[in-house]
């Protein structure tokens, strides 16, 4: 392996690993302030299908990117409606989104299918873009994977550095103990869904503006399963969070060139390998409280009751 | 409570006389109701997409005649199981199953329900009520395989494939023994991506592939995304199952394009008319089952002009695409000149022939 394929390699991680930093951290955000929405991957396609839409309408790549986080938080929206307004169970709910983001997307997507289109060009950064490997790499990408490297260390300094984050955890950890102190409760909430319902939606527009430039039904194929999973696996925190995506994304990619190369590796085995780290991950938490546990959000899934 | 449950009760009630009067309803004016279960999205333009313009050309013959309804995006295993009985049990009279993985539930489902006729796509079981249908697609294979000997520069074909079942590895086989008579120094390159469908996936193989050299891409998957890339990437490749020239108006040389339609009217027609009976129906170009895209507009004209000849060929039956000398990886003649496998070992064919890298994953 030389050079020169090591890097197109790296290239080909980074855009397996985009979709996966973006609808990861919205999830992150979500299940920080105390919400559980498992319908990450609906939102995914919600986010696909109308940005891929609009770049169709429009023949501009950046609509498409707005129109796709806007259809994320709408889809966020009705979650939020039927969970915080209603008190509907998370679970149910997030699953139901799933399924009906799946069928809905496959709907109004219908005249798309067919249609090609060149997508989100890529955006040099200049001087920068000229450095020796890294320019490649890092800085001649499309804005979408500037967003992806930029989006984890804010959320980050967000959570952790200011007094909005650390009203956001408070929520997250105990809503009883955040409404006594007179934190609006669901308000926290309703923002932390739109804010994952805006960032899946945005990783669903990577797929159908940049990773494989088209519509066609149910094109995630399950990545927004994969960010769930991701965020368990990183125990809830940013930096581990964007370590197991590029994790996730090295992994699924090196097996395609092993093979590639003649190397046997059971491609069945790596399809699970999320999952299994993941399992692995919450076999370890479940074990060491102290430690790794309290980064956990404590009320995570549980409906507030707003009592006066 | 007790109020609750009365009121259940004669939700009950009604929901099942309702369903009562709907049966008689239904036995009054019964049309043949035929269903399909597909693997993938009817939108997934390849493999699903086709089967559902066969389901359509039904509609089209029959009219109001027959009903059609189909599942989609069934997975294979379990899932299938409960979705075949779920369309038995509704009253069809003729189920097509259109995926290899499909197999044992269909044979399953088949025995618990003797007065329903099954056809499933791609396998080898057969019950009294279970056929067995597929195109030569193998064939197709050849015509494109000679193409890509002839048009690749650095001699690395990139093959996406999907599960290692015997109708990929013939599609393999078919291709190298193909291209290996035009370009013995051409050489495939596979990779398995276990799954017939995700888009991502299969465009991350393909740039695989194209990074690793290869300068024509196919696939055994069902989503146009790798044409995509190569069309990106500038090399070309081949549409699969149908024409995906829209994603690749460029990269595209050639695709093989199934049509289901006249095979899914025929056996409709002898199941309501009563002369459905149990085969196996495996159909190539001849037949039509098996058919073309036009020719991209970078294929130059002697390679159109071999890929008809050897299109013709088959079609009346001098050329077999599996016809010896075959020789194995290692370059052991395994066919001798002049014989040809036949379809019962074509059907269970677990290895590759000289001119395919790597070893086939069992």
């Amino acid at each position: 392996m030389n050079a020169e394929m090591l890097l197109l390699t790296a290239l080909t991680i980074i855009t397996a690993a985009t979709p996966l930093v973006y609808a990861a951290i919205g999830e992150l955000v979500v299940e920080k302030s105390g919400v559980l929405n498992l319908g990450v991957e609906g939102m995914m396609l919600g986010g696909a299908v109308s940005s891929f839409a609009l770049l169709h309408l429009t023949g501009n790549a950046y609509f498409g990117i707005l129109g796709g986080a806007f259809a994320g938080i709408f889809l966020a929206g009705i979650f939020a409606v039927l969970t915080l307004g209603l008190q509907a169970s998370q679970v149910a709910t997030g699953l139901a989104l799933t399924i009906f983001g799946t069928g809905l997307t496959a709907l109004l997507g219908k005249s798309l299918v067919g249609v090609g289109h060149s997508g989100l060009q890529k955006l040099p950064i200049p001087f920068l873009s000229d450095l020796p490997v890294l320019g490649r790499l890092l800085f001649q990408q499309d804005v979408l994977v500037y967003g992806s490297f930029l989006i984890v260390p804010l959320v980050a300094w967000f959570l952790y550095r200011t007094s909005a984050g650390l009203t956001l955890r408070s929520v997250g950890d105990s809503h009883d103990a955040a409404h006594a102190l007179g934190i609006n409760v669901l308000r926290w909430r309703l923002l932390a869904t739109l804010f994952g319902g805006a960032c899946a939606g945005v990783a669903g527009a990577y797929l159908s503006l940049a990773y494989t430039p088209m519509w066609v039904e149910n094109m995630t194929a399950g990545r927004g399963w994969i960010a769930l999973a991701l965020v368990v696996f990183a125990t809830w925190r940013p930096g581990r969070m964007m370590f197991g995506a590029y994790l996730f994304g090295a992994i699924s990619i090196l097996q395609l060139h092993g093979q590639a190369w003649g190397i046997r590796v059971p491609s069945q085995l790596m399809s699970m390998l999320p999952y299994l780290a993941t399992i692995m991950v919450l076999v370890v938490i479940s074990r060491d409280r102290g430690k790794i546990r309290k980064h956990a959000p404590q009320s995570i899934g549980k409906s507030f009751y707003p009592t006066t | 409570m007790i109020k609750n449950r009365k009121l259940l009760f004669q939700l009950a009630v009604s929901l099942l006389s309702f369903a009562g009067a709907s049966l008689l309803v239904n036995a009054a004016d019964d049309p043949f109701k035929v269903g399909f279960v597909y693997v993938g999205p009817v939108d997934d333009h390849g493999w699903t997409y086709r089967h559902d313009v066969g389901r359509l050309a039904i509609e089209e013959e029959f009219g109001d005649k027959v009903e059609t309804t189909f599942v989609e995006s069934v997975a294979e295993g379990a899932d299938a199981e409960r979705v075949l009985r779920k369309l038995a049990t509704d009253g069809h009279d003729l189920i097509f199953t259109t995926s290899f993985g499909y197999m044992n539930a269909t044979i399953k489902v088949a025995n618990s329900f003797p007065d329903v006729k099954f056809e499933h796509a791609t396998g080898f079981k057969r019950a009294d009520n279970v056929s067995t249908y597929s195109g030569r697609f193998y064939e197709g294979r050849a015509v494109i395989g000679t193409m890509a000997g002839m048009m690749t520069k650095t001699n690395v074909i990139g093959y996406i494939a999907s599960f290692p079942i015997p109708e990929v590895v013939r599609g393999i086989n078919a291709t190298a023994i193909a291209m290996r008579k035009i370009n013995p120094d051409a050489e495939i390159k596979v990779v398995w991506v276990n799954t017939w469908y995700d888009p991502g996936t299969e465009a991350d193989a393909a740039k695989a592939l194209i990074d690793q050299g290869a300068d024509i891409i196919m696939q055994h998957t069902d989503s146009p995304a790798p044409l995509q890339v190569a069309e990106e990437r500038g090399v070309v490749g081949f549409g699969q199952a149908s024409d995906m020239k829209a994603y690749a108006p460029q990269g595209q040389l050639q695709a093989i394009v199934d049509d289901w339609g006249p095979y899914y009217i025929e056996r409709t027609k002898a199941a309501m008319d009563g002369s459905w009976e149990s085969k196996d129906t495996w159909s190539g170009i001849l037949d039509g089952m098996v058919q073309f895209a036009d020719y991209g507009p970078s294929v130059p004209d002697d390679v159109k002009d071999a890929a008809n000849l050897v299109r013709e060929a088959i079609v009346i039956g001098e050329l077999h695409p599996f016809q010896g000398p075959i020789f194995d990886q290692s370059g052991k003649e395994i066919v001798a000149e002049g014989e040809i496998i036949e379809d019962g070992d074509l059907l269970g064919m677990n290895y590759y022939v000289q001119g395919v890298n790597g070893s086939l994953p069992k």
